[in-house]
């Protein structure tokens, strides 16, 4: 269910690179776990954001969750259209319910992020 | 975080787990918060009808010569004015005013009162009560011998009709009977925390799996649903019922918490009935009351309320409210300050963010 070719936090975000470039959402799992989404806080275009860090939260009827950066970057563009339909990101979490675009600054780091197999392994010993 | 081993379960816990319910510590209990989703459930609930297990809820009898007598003296309520099939909402409390619970309390006969408690407070109300018998009766704790499972929604009688003799169109709201519900022992209650008609069934333990299915069979053609935790939470805020640890606790009276309506201080002395005299006199320094998010964001539990700039109050709940599309809550607010239309500002992850005091129930079903 989680896509191959995705990176994973312990924190529950993907991430997707494609050259300089890194993609962001949260997991299927995340939006479960979350439930119905309400909002969703995102940072400006050229906030410059640190692994680890706080990038944004999302809030749903039951609660606020932080999402942090999986990597270092700069912040190309946000995904517009979920101010007005947060709920793509119950329905699409790795499509239409993508959060921001990255230009990386140190992309290495994205090697020490979870597979989508070591992330599965992950959420199954969480559970 | 608490271990799943650790955690108390009710006896529908492994069907719960088989719907792929979402479950979560609730006070120290294992429970399912939702099934297909808190917005999906709570639309269920107002418009069909949905079905909680409320199994962790707490159970407390009351016997004997003068069981009516005992009741009075811990609650708030007029216990030994109910009739025999009636039950109510009241307050057990402290000597100085505070809650130790909030309960119902059913009159099943002059000799006997039947206790519905929260399940995070079933042990410390049943000392409570324990500790200020005087009387000619015995206290029973008796949540081992009850399952309950709670049908609630316009479809909720329709739905429980199928499965039993008894008529339910004769018990009153806030009425119950002893009677069969798919060939087992039950109590019926016409009672909920929902705002929606509906009913509480009390079952035996072993039977709790059979009927949780035959009723959500019976209610299938109603468009029945399993309801969790989260939809019961936003349910009982949109009808302002309070929930312990929240809009009350230790800590605040229920002259504060706007249920004076459980208070009958003229029905002869009760645990708390001075300090409640007292605070009527001098009159209540802060109270409940209700808002609405006036701009982007939910006040939620414990954030900051602030009045001109300052702070004033907190939030004792928050949500969307799925029936108003409005994020609504609760907050305590000085007593002066606490009524409808007063502008507020609520701390929303160190940003205030506009809101307005209102009347309350924010929901009120058609009769």
């Amino acid at each position: 269910m989680d896509p191959e070719n995705l990176r994973y936090t312990q924190e529950h975000e993907w991430l997707l690179v494609e050259g300089a470039i890194g993609t962001v959402g949260i997991t299927h799992h995340a939006q479960e776990e979350l439930g119905d989404i309400v909002y969703v806080d995102l940072p400006r275009a050229g906030t410059q954001l640190t692994q680890a860090n706080p990038l944004g939260s999302v809030e749903s009827v039951k609660a606020v969750s932080e999402i942090y950066a999986p990597v270092s970057g700069e912040v190309l563009e946000i995904n517009a259209a979920l101010a007005d339909a947060p709920q793509k990101l119950n329905e699409d979490p790795y499509g239409a319910g993508w959060l921001v675009k990255l230009k990386l600054t140190e992309p290495a780091q994205a090697d020490s992020l979870m597979s989508a197999a070591e992330y599965q392994a992950y959420v199954g010993a969480e559970k | 975080m608490t271990s799943a081993s650790s955690l108390r379960t009710t006896p529908l816990h492994s069907v719960h787990r088989a719907l792929g319910a979402r479950m979560v510590d609730f006070g120290g209990w294992d429970m399912p918060v939702q099934y297909s989703g808190i917005v999906d459930e709570h639309r269920t609930v107002r418009s069909a009808v949905g079905v909680f297990d409320v199994s962790h809820m707490g159970e407390i009898e009351i016997r004997g010569p003068e069981a009516g007598k005992l009741a009075d003296f811990v609650t708030t309520n007029h216990a030994q004015k109910l009739k025999i099939g009636q039950a109510h909402y009241s307050g057990l409390l402290y000597q100085h005013g505070g809650f130790v619970d909030d309960i119902l309390v059913h009159k099943v006969a002059d000799d006997r009162y039947f206790l519905c408690v929260n399940a995070a407070n079933q042990e410390k109300d049943f000392e409570h009560i324990r500790a200020h018998n005087r009387f000619q009766a015995e206290v029973e704790f008796s949540s081992p011998r009850y399952a309950q499972i709670a049908i609630q929604g316009p479809f909720a009688r329709a739905t429980l009709q199928k499965l039993t003799p008894v008529d339910l169109a004769a018990i009153r709201y806030y009425w119950f009977t002893d009677g069969a519900v798919a060939g087992t022992p039950a109590r019926i209650a016409h009672t909920g925390y929902t705002g929606e008609d509906g009913f509480e069934i009390y079952v035996p333990p072993d039977e709790a799996v059979r009927l949780w299915n035959e009723v959500l069979r019976a209610g299938a053609e109603f468009g029945a649903k399993p309801c969790g935790l989260g939809a019961r939470n936003t349910l009982r805020l949109e009808a302002k019922m309070a929930l312990y640890g929240h809009e009350i606790d230790a800590s605040i009276s229920p002259l504060e918490a706007d249920l004076a309506w459980i208070v009958k201080l003229d029905k002869g002395e009760f645990v708390g009935r001075d300090a409640l005299v007292k605070q009527k006199e001098r009159g209540v320094t802060r109270k409940l009351v209700g808002f609405e998010m006036c701009a982007r964001g939910i006040g939620r539990d414990g954030y900051e309320v602030h009045l001109d700039s300052a702070p004033a109050g907190w939030v004792t709940s928050g949500s969307p409210s799925p029936t108003l599309h409005k994020n609504i809550g609760l907050c305590y607010l000085p007593a002066s300050r606490a009524h409808a239309g007063q502008p507020i500002q609520i701390i929303v992850r160190n940003q205030p963010v506009d809101a307005v005091t209102v009347e309350t129930p924010f929901y009120k079903r058609a009769k």
